[in-house]
């Protein structure tokens, strides 16, 4: 995770105590967007130059790839904010447990989600339940909540403890250090965390395709299958630039919702 | 909440200058260690008070003052307030009638100047209108223009400016009493004379009752009315004023707490007007040292000039006198007359 520093601009006198805000649109900030236009018309490019044959037609229309790509980020993105909504609390509790074991317990769980395989996940919850979307999203709320816990819970503990000692020394309850100190000051951490989960997410994702949940891994498999390779070429790139536009916007959206003045 | 916590709050909450505080045997022992870590501490502030715990780290000062605003719990004893017994109060809305300044200051980074020093008004439920203007007024009274840094966050300012704002938060309630941990500590020695000066012009106007924690002994003279100094588990080896200590030191602790140079640190404490003048000099061009001065200054002036005699001036420039060293060690002597039963009184 990368800290930047990052203050109000207060004037270039002031330069030198502290460091003027970076600007917020900078040529930079929109490197990852623009490569992802670039390649996708490439690949356009490249697919209309082709001659289909009609299993190439099936899967290389609009029609199938906009079905795909939208249970793809469906599927991310539900997982992610599942993750979000459970992850999030658990790791404020585990951050105040005064117990160690629980605090070890629940971490040692969640660290066994992530370290078993995706795959493995996938097709053992498919294989003790069912198939289909619903599996496939537990299977990567799963996988993806450690990251988020895990952020959570480093972020409320390194607070400065001389903050949280003059936030209670000024009378504020222990709920309201919580909600007004250390959860605004957990926030970046909290957002990179989150950040992982759904990039972590768009790539799981595409084993759905083994329990028939969709998504581009059924390009990616068939592709592979049937020796089509436009078909897996597209999949495969469908599925990375998606990974990096989300990388994209979570990072945007980190900056904007990182409290100023940390 | 009880009706009598909550009397007892708004009975603290009333006073704005300084209230009484008693602490009677108090005791702290941490679970699992056998020695105390403060062992029956008694002392009485008067209001207004700037009462100075001096001692070396880890003697038990920091703890015996967060006692007192229950960031630690005593083990016994009994703290109060201005009458009240703080051990019966809610801690928290205890807290919010106690300003409390810490070394590390430890502004919240994600607020700005203005959000932080409103903490505890806001707290209290003050309406935004009485905020802003206390906000204003208390960045005026540290001496940083609202203008500048009301929006600003803490990141943006120097050590010296988040201390001043630290103060002002700590004001920001018009607490009664103030509990001060080596404020200036982190400080650099130039930033912390200055924000040691304004702080003293500072209490002469708002008359709080502080307890002023620091190791640094030529603080303590400094600032404090009163001189604490404690040894291990907070025990008490001399409570006097600065002068008193200085002139007599209860035993060889307070001695050498005190270290090289007592009669140095003394005449600091004195001010010109104490000596008995001689006949004004007059000599041209040469320094002169004004009436409200002290006498460390006008010794100052002796040594780097070199002559036998430096002349006294008043506010108008007029020579009402002069001062030589033999009228100094004078005025040193004259103070040393037997020490009085009450200098060791908070001594056990």
């Amino acid at each position: 995770m990368t800290v930047t520093t990052e203050t109000q601009a207060i004037g270039a006198t002031r330069a030198a105590e502290a460091p003027a805000r970076p600007r917020f649109f900078t040529w930079r900030r929109f490197t990852t967007p623009i490569v992802v236009v670039v390649v996708l018309a490439l690949l356009l490019l490249w697919v209309s130059t082709l001659q289909l044959d009609s299993i190439e037609q099936r899967t290389l229309n609009w029609g199938y790839i906009t079905l795909r790509v939208g249970e793809h980020l469906s599927l991310t993105v539900v997982a992610s904010a599942l993750v979000a909504v459970l992850a999030i609390p658990t790791g404020i509790l585990l951050a105040k447990t005064r117990s160690a074991t629980v605090r070890n317990v629940i971490l040692a769980i969640a660290n066994i989600g992530q370290a078993t395989p995706a795959v493995g996940v996938v097709i053992l919850l498919a294989i003790l339940w069912q198939t289909g979307y619903t599996t496939a999203l537990v299977a990567l709320v799963v996988y993806a909540f450690l990251p988020v816990l895990r952020n959570t819970m480093i972020g409320i503990q390194q607070v400065d403890a001389n903050v949280r000692e003059s936030a209670r020394g000024m009378g504020m309850t222990p709920n309201q250090v919580l909600t007004r100190i250390e959860v605004p000051l957990a926030v970046p951490v909290i957002l990179a965390g989150l950040r992982t989960a759904l990039v972590f997410c768009v790539g799981v994702a595409t084993i759905a395709t083994f329990i028939n949940a969709g998504g581009l891994g059924d390009m990616i498999v068939n592709g592979l299958k049937l020796q089509r390779y436009p078909v897996l070429v597209v999949g495969a790139v469908l599925v990375a630039c998606i990974a990096l536009l989300i990388d994209w916007i979570a990072g945007f959206a980190e900056d904007l919702l990182k409290p100023k003045g940390i | 909440m009880s009706e009598s916590t909550a009397t007892g709050i708004t009975a603290i909450a009333q006073h704005t200058s300084g209230v009484e505080i008693v602490l009677d045997q108090v005791v702290k022992v941490y679970p699992g260690q056998q020695a105390p870590a403060v062992e029956d501490f008694s002392m009485t502030v008067a209001p207004g008070e700037l009462v100075m715990f001096v001692g070396p780290s880890g003697c038990g000062k920091t703890t015996t003052m967060k006692m007192i605003n229950r960031i630690i719990e005593p083990s016994s004893g009994s703290i109060s307030i201005g009458g009240r017994d703080v051990l019966s109060l809610d801690p928290n809305e205890l807290r919010r009638h106690i300003g409390y300044v810490i070394q590390q200051i430890g502004l919240f980074p994600h607020m700005t100047i203005a959000e932080n020093i409103a903490t505890v008004p806001k707290l209290l439920g003050w309406s935004k209108p009485r905020i802003a203007e206390r906000v204003d007024e208390l960045l005026e009274t540290v001496q940083l223009d609202p203008g500048t840094f009301a929006n600003r966050y803490p990141k943006q300012l120097s050590g010296g400016q988040q201390q001043r704002v630290g103060v002002a938060r700590a004001l920001a309630a018009d607490p009664p009493v103030m509990l001060m941990d080596e404020p200036f500590g982190a400080t650099d020695p130039i930033t912390r004379e200055k924000l040691q000066a304004e702080f003293l012009r500072l209490q002469e106007s708002i008359g709080k009752t502080i307890i002023f924690v620091t190791h640094d002994f030529d603080e303590a003279i400094r600032l404090g009315d009163r001189i604490a100094v404690l040894s291990d588990r907070s025990r008490i080896e001399q409570f006097d004023t600065p002068a008193n200590i200085l002139a007599e030191p209860a035993n060889d602790y307070v001695a050498s707490f005190i270290g090289h140079g007592a009669a140095l640190k003394r005449l600091a404490l004195v001010p010109v007007v104490e000596a008995t003048l001689g006949a004004a000099v007059g000599t041209s061009g040469a320094p002169t040292i004004e009436l409200a001065g002290n006498l460390r200054d006008a010794l100052d002036v002796l040594v780097l000039t070199g002559l036998p005699a430096v002349d006294v001036v008043d506010e108008h420039g007029r020579a009402v006198g002069s001062l030589s060293v033999d009228r100094i060690s004078a005025v040193l002597g004259a103070e040393l007359p037997g020490r009085t039963a009450g200098s060791r009184a908070g001594a056990r």
